[in-house]
């Protein structure tokens, strides 16, 4: 049913956990089958002086796919400018998970939401503060 | 890597005996049943000898058993051939919640066809209250269908009870018994059922190839018609060795039923005492007691089925899952939703069905392999018990659209 990549990830999930004192936390949901994400972001900066995602980690509850679309994609976007993750487009984390049934799209893609989700939580804290 | 089958609910593997005396029947007996010759005289022994098996495992006459392509095609013979029969009587039928699909969908058809369903609800247990079915029983009540064990939790309906209540008023009783015949005793007479559906894959026997029992005397409306086979209730050249296959297994599983019964009723409540003794936050769905030996249905906290299934499938053993995530429709089991279970519960179970091949070492085996598989789950999971209030009903139905 599934590719070889996301059985590899979702055996030994890259990033997983909480990440302590993360910088914002992005809480998405899929209802559905009622999946749940959160993904939790580190900001730093580049040398050009950019805002990045300087360190990634997820929290799932969710199948297989799930779980390996959080791992691929906190790979993927780790060290990416916040303005770059931000546009991660849903087709290209579906490329990166190489195969998956179409009943499993939903959740294959729901790590980019959480990402967005994550930035946006980030920038409105830093509106405010 | 050793593999340990404990998804007997699902299939089982066809038994050697079984095998054996299928083989016949492939190319050398291979007649047709209904020829003069001596071809046909082979064939017609083989149909007569797994007729009278299975008749005598329950307790019927012979020519009350119609041989049929399954579990699924003997639910949907009982109950819409009943349904036909019987429809210038009334157009009411009462039914659970928690029948296997094949009966579920076989009534939402009718109700597309101007009957009438009542769906029973049960209890957190799985049981259907004998007090809400008599109330359900109107003048129009022809047909009352509940199953003997549930597929996923095991719970054992108190079908005698229904029987007899169905009879007092006159209705007809069909159980679908796919998950107890060759397991726990079935006597059509004293249970006053009227029709019984049976599956030769579940007890080490075929697939694609089951029973409908029916009372003689009972009407039915065929729905495979033809050169009139079976009694003119299900036409078409019969499928003899699955048959035969069907009437050894039955054979096997009635010599080994005492025995066999005890044995996995003895490691079903180790493997629960020991799950619930080495992980928190389980439960076991399904009556602790009245349920199919061998069954086991857990609920974990915080964690989705289908990766648990996965790791276990990694760890080589073979089990299922009544998760959202693990079903065509996305939807969690409405077997477990209909015990009470929450979305989050659903997604967390885990049915073990145990079967003959399983031994002790089986069973520590599993016990041993899956605290950890859960422990790494739930460090996975972003639910935890201060925060699943919230998300216990994600995914609901409700909050869809
Ligand atoms: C309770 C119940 N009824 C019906 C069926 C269908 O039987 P079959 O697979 O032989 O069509 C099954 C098994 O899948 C079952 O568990
Ligand atoms: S998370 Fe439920 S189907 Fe993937």
């Amino acid at each position: 049913m599934y590719g070889d990549k996301v059985m590899e990830h979702f055996r030994n999930p890259h990033n997983f956990g909480e990440l302590k004192d993360a910088d914002a936390v992005g809480k998405v949901g899929n209802p559905t089958c009622g999946d749940l994400m959160w993904i939790y972001i580190k900001v730093g900066k580049n040398e050009k002086g950019e805002e990045i995602i300087s360190d990634i980690t997820f929290k799932t509850f969710g199948c297989v796919a799930a779980i390996a679309n959080s791992s691929i994609l906190t790979d993927m976007v780790k060290g990416w400018t916040l303005e770059k993750a931000e546009k991660v487009s849903k087709e290209d984390l579906l490329k990166e998970m190489d195969g998956v049934p179409p009943i499993k799209i939903h959740c294959s893609i729901l790590a980019a939401d959480g990402v967005k989700a994550a930035i946006k939580e980030y920038r409105e804290k830093k509106r405010k503060e | 890597m050793k593999r340990i089958y404990m998804d007997h609910a699902a299939t089982s593997p066809l038994d050697a005996e079984v095998l054996k005396a299928m083989e016949p029947f492939f190319s050398e007996k291979f007649g047709n049943s209904s020829s003069l010759h001596s071809f046909g005289k082979e064939a017609k022994g083989g149909l007569d000898w797994a007729r009278e098996k299975v008749a005598e495992a329950i307790n019927a006459k012979p020519k009350e058993i119609i041989f049929t392509s399954g579990g699924t095609e003997s639910d949907n013979l009982a109950l819409k051939g009943i349904a036909y029969a019987y429809r210038s009587k009334g157009n009411h039928i009462i039914t659970t919640k928690i029948e296997h699909h094949a009966v579920l969908h076989t009534c939402e058809f009718l109700e597309k066809n101007g009957f009438d369903v009542t769906y029973l609800g049960v209890d957190k247990y799985g049981f259907v209250d004998l007090d809400e079915l008599r109330n359900a029983i109107t003048d129009k009540t022809i047909l009352v269908s509940v199953m003997h064990a549930n597929n996923e939790i095991g719970t054992i309906e108190p079908v005698e009870e229904i029987g007899k209540i169905c009879r007092e008023n006159g209705v007809k009783f069909h159980t679908d018994a796919v998950q107890t015949a060759g397991k726990v005793p079935i006597d059509v007479e004293k249970m006053n059922i009227d029709a019984l559906s049976i599956s030769g894959h579940k007890i080490y026997g075929p697939k694609g190839v089951g029973v409908l029992y029916l009372r003689e005397g009972t009407s039915l409306e065929p729905q495979t018609l033809g050169g009139g086979h079976e009694f003119g209730k299900r036409s078409g050249t019969e499928n003899i060795a699955g048959i035969v296959g069907l009437g050894k297994a039955m054979e096997l599983a009635v010599k080994r039923m005492a025995r066999e019964s005890v044995r996995l009723a003895l490691l079903q409540d180790k493997l629960s005492d020991k799950i619930q003794e080495r992980v928190d936050g389980v439960k076991l769905n399904g009556h602790p007691e009245k349920r199919l030996p061998g069954n086991a249905n857990f609920s974990f906290d915080f964690i989705e089925g289908e990766g648990l299934i996965m790791h276990l499938d990694m760890e080589g053993i073979a089990a299922s899952t009544g998760s959202a995530c693990s079903t065509k429709s996305l939807e969690p089991s409405h077997v477990l939703t209909a015990i009470g279970l929450s979305h989050v519960q659903a997604h967390g179970s885990l049915r073990i069905s145990l079967g003959k091949d399983n031994t002790e070492e089986d069973v520590d085996y599993l016990v041993g392999v899956l605290p950890p598989i859960i422990k790494k789950l739930r460090e996975m999971s972003p639910l935890n018990k201060d925060n699943v209030k919230e998300f216990e009903n994600f995914g609901d139905s409700e909050h869809k659209h």
